[in-house]
């Protein structure tokens, strides 16, 4: 293996750190108790399946970064997550949409990563299969609550869909990383995740009463560096007390 | 289970108010516990309900301090450790407020006093967190003396709130220790590290000797809590008994108290006065953050209610469905 | 208004162990699995609307429990010296 599975393993793992790091700025602040623990909940074990990722993206690369150094000694443009979950929170719709958008793909991604030719990869996925699976759970039945609610939340979901549908298409989009990464068996090819992603995403937009948007431009460049103007923002604010100590341990 | 009877009361009369009363003292005095739906006197329910409310706020607004770190925490694992302790205290925040319901207010009535202004939290979350080892001397110090007024309420003869005590404490155990574990780090890490540590200690210390409440002498509940076993030792004790234990880990981390009167009389660490008006203040209004964190709290509050009304119109919606189909 | 059981290990019986606010039952569930099993402690979980739960009135404590039927239990009876198994 060589760098584009590090590059693969990347753009999972650097996914699942940016949306972690969106969700647990919801901590304290949710609209009912109950559901500030249910999305702490979920924020952990994301931001535990970028911790397996990274660091084993680390071992792969072979050059001694760990978890830390990947997460917070990398400028944006190395950063290789999605644009999806780099945008921002918005109301509690807008970021249960983000979240059900996200965890529509995990679900299918998780189980075929679960049988990498990456036996450590494979680890971390067969975890991550089952925690994807109370996420996606979790996520739709908000997307259906606010989405067939009141009138208010029904207008706020479409305003949600409106701003983030075009960022769904960018994870289904296979270049020569990804075509690579499947042929070593260490991941499945990304458009082979999208029929049975599309299949769940309208069967969950049709029970929230909201029109499947049609195909936009699929907003894309995250995954190869190229990002929204939102993640310069949150990896200073991530990266900040790390960076000022330079070779600090905490 | 918190359910009524199915009858309603009827009216006491003297003689039976007072069989009632007696028989409450005595179920009291034996260390036996006091249930939702046995006859107490109103004084004991409104202490009651006032102690857990103020207990379930402080869970509450102590979120915000230290949640204020999640973004920022220096390592991946921390921010996770962190993540976990801010999520607890929401969850003891919820058992607290749901032993409050079983006294007969609800969750929504003590939540509104919250937002008014007019119920109390602990005064030690009105102050900033402004550096990373804030958070290392939360656990340690604030967690540390939430712990020793907690541990004592595992028995207090309240049978919900005593529950929900041993629940809480079970679960708190994990956070005074990744604090400690954060000042160790500090402490003999960097310079700059150990100055920051010193620094979270230097202001943390006192407003956590206030956390067990004004001096015995001038508290207005302590001998009726006490009686009543809601209370098990005074604020005094509690506080004596957090300074031993505190001062020698201190010196372990090679941080300096900051309290120039310490010294050690070969049984116990005498300390200085803290700032009584300094107590009084903050906690009538004026420490550095109430209003930013009520603010916080609004504002959540606020943007969270078309959430809560679409969920229960959703609910609405598909019960209707159901009956129609 | 719900309270929520669970059952933290397989052969135990449900245990009584707080309660919630949930609009429905779907949530309900969802809710007590993230609120009282954070720690691994569930192996199922039962959710019962509060008010739907008919309890003893304690007023009623002395007649409802107050049975003292001391023969019911093993102690009540003397087993001479050299008995085994009984």
């Amino acid at each position: 293996m060589g760098d584009h599975a590090v590059e693969a393993l990347l753009r999972v793992g650097d996914s699942c750190l940016v949306l972690a790091q969106r969700l647990t700025a919801w901590c304290g602040h949710a609209p009912a108790l109950e559901e500030d623990i249910a999305l702490a909940n979920i924020a952990l074990d994301i931001l535990g399946q970028a911790r397996g990722l990274l660091t084993r993206t680390g071992e792969i690369e072979g050059a001694g970064r760990d978890e830390d150094a990947l997460a917070y000694l990398r400028d944006a443009p190395d950063y290789r997550n999605v644009l999806l979950v780099e945008q921002p929170n918005g109301d509690y719709g807008h970021t249960m949409l983000r979240q059900f958008l996200f965890d529509a793909w995990a679900v299918e991604l998780w189980p075929r990563l679960a049988s990498s030719s990456d036996p450590v990869v494979a680890g971390i996925a067969g975890k991550a299969a089952k925690e994807a699976a109370y996420h996606v759970r979790h996520s739709s039945t908000w997307v259906v609550r606010l989405g067939d609610g009141t009138e208010e939340s029904h207008h706020r979901m479409l305003a949600a869909l409106d701003m983030l549908w075009p960022y769904t298409g960018e994870a289904f989009l296979d270049d020569e990383v990804d075509v690579a990464a499947a042929e070593s068996a260490l991941m499945p090819l990304p458009s082979s995740l999208l029929p049975a992603y599309r299949h769940r995403v309208e069967a969950v937009l049709a029970d929230a009463t909201l029109p499947v948007p049609p195909d936009p431009w699929w907003q894309r460049g995250g995954r190869q560096g190229s990002h929204s103007e939102h993640l310069t923002y949150l990896l200073a604010d991530m990266q900040v007390v790390h960076r000022a100590h330079p070779g600090a341990s905490w | 289970m918190y359910t009524q009877g199915l009858d309603q009361a009827e009216p006491l009369g003297d003689e039976e108010l007072s069989r009632l009363g007696e028989r409450f003292e005595a179920t009291v005095a034996a260390e036996e516990k006091v249930e939702p739906t046995d006859w107490m006197p109103d004084a004991y329910r409104t202490l009651l309900t006032r102690q857990i409310a103020q207990h379930a706020h402080s869970e509450i607004v102590g979120m915000l301090p230290e949640g204020n770190w999640l973004s920022r925490a220096p390592s991946l694992r921390r921010k996770g450790i962190l993540l976990a302790k801010v999520q607890d205290e929401a969850g003891h925040g919820l058992y607290l407020y749901s032993a409050a319901e079983t006294l007969g207010v609800t969750r929504d009535e003590l939540v509104d006093q919250l937002l008014a202004g007019t119920a109390k939290y602990s005064s030690i979350f009105n102050y900033p967190t402004l550096t990373w080892a804030d958070v290392g001397a939360i656990g340690w110090l604030v967690d540390g003396a939430a712990i020793m007024n907690q541990v004592p309420l595992c028995r207090c003869s309240y049978g919900p709130y005593a529950r929900a005590m041993v629940r809480i404490c079970r679960e708190e155990s994990f956070h005074q220790r990744q604090g400690f574990e954060v000042m160790t780090v500090l402490a003999q890490g960097t310079p700059a590290q150990k100055a920051m540590a010193q620094d979270a200690l230097d202001r943390w210390w006192w407003p956590s000797l206030m956390m067990f409440g004004p001096p015995d002498a001038q508290s207005v509940h302590n001998d009726r809590s006490l009686r009543w076993k809601v209370k098990r030792f005074t604020n005094d004790e509690l506080r004596q008994k957090f300074v031993d234990m505190t001062v020698p880990q201190a010196h372990f981390l090679g941080l300096t108290i900051p309290d120039d009167a310490l010294w050690y009389d070969g049984e116990h660490w005498v300390f200085g006065e803290p700032d009584w008006t300094e107590f009084t203040r903050v906690l009538s209004g004026d420490g550095p953050c109430n209003r930013e964190r009520l603010a916080a709290r609004r504002t959540a509050h606020d943007d969270g209610a078309w959430v809560r009304e679409a969920a229960v119109a959703h609910a609405e919606k598909r019960r209707r469905a159901d009956v129609v189909a | 208004m719900w309270e929520v059981f669970v059952r933290s290990r397989a052969g135990l019986a449900h245990q009584h162990v707080g309660s919630l606010h949930a609009v429905d039952a779907e949530m309900a569930l969802a809710n007590a699995r993230d609120v009282y099993t954070r720690r691994g402690e569930g192996a199922s979980l039962w959710v019962v609307p509060a008010t739907e739960i008919v309890a003893s009135d304690p007023d009623d404590k002395e007649s409802f429990f107050g049975l003292d039927e001391e023969f019911r239990h093993p102690s009540h009876y003397v087993v001479p010296d050299g008995v085994v198994g009984i």
